[in-house]
């Protein structure tokens, strides 16, 4: 009974992680890659909880957001530069998610002008109504939505020896080129973002987590994980079962070609892309407004009415209609912007990660709950992995010669 | 009133900074020079990415 009293912040962070961009970049690899890298999806099991366990140690130990930890830790400086930074990528991936939800609707004959309207409007009555476990227990149940892609995949009959056989050994279709480069980059992207960091943070805090509830804070993110990656997984078996070889530009084409095969498949696909990219911009939009309250001292929590927060708030809403209104603007490239942004958000995360990093090793601070060796050994293993990997694309795309 | 909402921000802009003025973790020169290229890198890394996104469209 406690755990489902103390769970939320984990789970919802990590499944809303598969938001829009999130299925879109496992189905683009799953018809590009088929099983092949199934592998180095659940590697990212670990990677995702590592990182997100250390927010929880933060949030309960200093009852501080993210933002706030960043600009009293390192100064005024690495502060702005965090939160700035957080800004513009959590805006751009909102945009994304504004993208799937719009994309996926049309598949069922509505207007992107209306499910943009419509979005806006259900968001708004989730903050408004004044309690972060309200809108927690909401945000759970659109989580249990994106659990749809399993289902779907059970019902294209895929060969287990053959996702076993190509995906579970660990393998690189193709050779080092830039292009696996650009999807293995994607992929971490999509699995740890810098806006999960401040987000679980600051969920931790709004909702009062002590640090005796960290152990059934691990739980929940570690659970939380588990699914992120179990829902990926899935995805990626649907698309690599049925797309393999097809050139996919974004998950609601998927879903269009899905359905010409298995109806059902095709529509648990649209609707877990509409829930992907619901639950991404729940969260998102959030992140942004409490990294800008923390640190400019608003009141700042959904437990406050909007006469006690009003900045808070108005930051939410602005944040959030600014984006929707990206995606009517007559022929934008908006599965072009869906994949960079998963690569922006993942090139930056090493500077986030290692400001996250050194604030768990700050013993004054952290007391019995600074980072032992062994995370320390695991966190800076994945900063590291993540640079070079960034380098690499980097490298392959000045000089795409060198991977030939 | 444009103005003033400006006024009032920038002050609390310049509060923030005042209040952060001295960070808690004690960082040597070496640890702030190494995240300052960090920081620079990935923004270099990422300026590549807007110039394949550039090159794409």
């Amino acid at each position: 009974m406690l755990f489902f009293i103390i769970s939320g912040p984990g789970i919802v962070v990590m499944v809303a992680d598969n938001d829009a961009g999130g299925i879109t970049t496992y189905a683009a690899t799953g018809a590009k890659y088929g099983y092949n890298l199934l592998w180095f999806l659940v590697i990212l099991v670990p990677v995702a909880y590592y990182v997100q366990e250390m927010t929880v140690r933060l949030g309960a130990v200093t009852k501080r957001g993210h933002a706030e930890a960043i600009f009293a830790g390192f100064g005024a400086f690495w502060g702005w530069f965090s939160l700035l930074d957080l800004m513009l990528v959590n805006w751009l991936t909102l945009v994304t998610e504004f993208i799937g939800m719009t994309s996926s609707m049309k598949i069922f004959g509505i207007p992107p002008y209306l499910t943009v309207i419509g979005v806006c409007v259900l968001m708004g009555i989730m903050v408004l109504n004044g309690r972060y476990w309200t809108w927690e227990k909401i945000a759970l149940l659109f989580c249990a939505v994106n659990l749809i892609y399993i289902p779907g995949a059970f019902m294209i009959k895929p060969s287990v020896s053959q996702i076993i056989g190509n995906g579970l050994i660990p393998n690189f279709p193709g050779g080092f080129n830039n292009e696996l480069f650009f999807y293995l980059m994607a992929n971490i992207g999509t699995t740890i973002a810098p806006w999960m960091l401040f987000f679980q943070q600051s969920a931790v805090v709004d909702k009062g987590m002590k640090e005796k509830d960290i152990p059934w804070g691990r739980l929940d993110t570690f659970l939380g994980s588990v699914l992120t990656v179990v829902v990926a997984v899935f995805i990626v078996i649907v698309t690599g079962t049925i797309l393999k070889g097809v050139s996919i530009d974004d998950a609601a084409q998927a879903s269009l070609m899905l359905m010409k095969t298995n109806k059902y498949a095709g529509t648990f696909m649209a609707i877990g892309l509409f829930d992907a990219g619901l639950l991404g911009a729940i969260c998102i939009s959030l992140a942004s407004s409490w990294a800008f309250g923390e640190v400019f001292g608003w009141a700042h929590s959904l437990n406050n009415k909007i006469r006690e927060a009003p900045w808070f708030y108005a930051n939410y809403f602005v944040t959030l209609i600014s984006a929707g209104l990206v995606v009517l603007i007559p022929k934008a490239p908006l599965v072009l912007i869906t994949l960079f942004v998963q690569v922006i958000a993942v090139t930056l995360l090493p500077a986030a990660l290692v400001f996250l990093i050194l604030l768990l090793n700050n013993k004054k601070t952290m007391g019995d709950y600074t980072n032992g060796l062994w995370q320390n050994i695991i966190t800076t293993s994945i900063v590291l992995v993540i640079v070079v990997l960034s380098s690499l694309y980097g490298i392959s795309t000045l000089f795409p010669q060198m991977f030939k | 009133m444009l103005r003033n909402f400006f006024n009032q921000n920038f002050a609390k802009v310049r509060d923030i900074n005042r209040k952060y003025a001295t960070p808690n973790i004690e960082m040597s020169g070496w640890v702030k020079a190494s995240l300052l290229f960090l920081r620079f890198y990935l923004i270099f890394l990422v300026g590549l990415l807007v110039y394949k996104f550039i090159t794409l469209l």
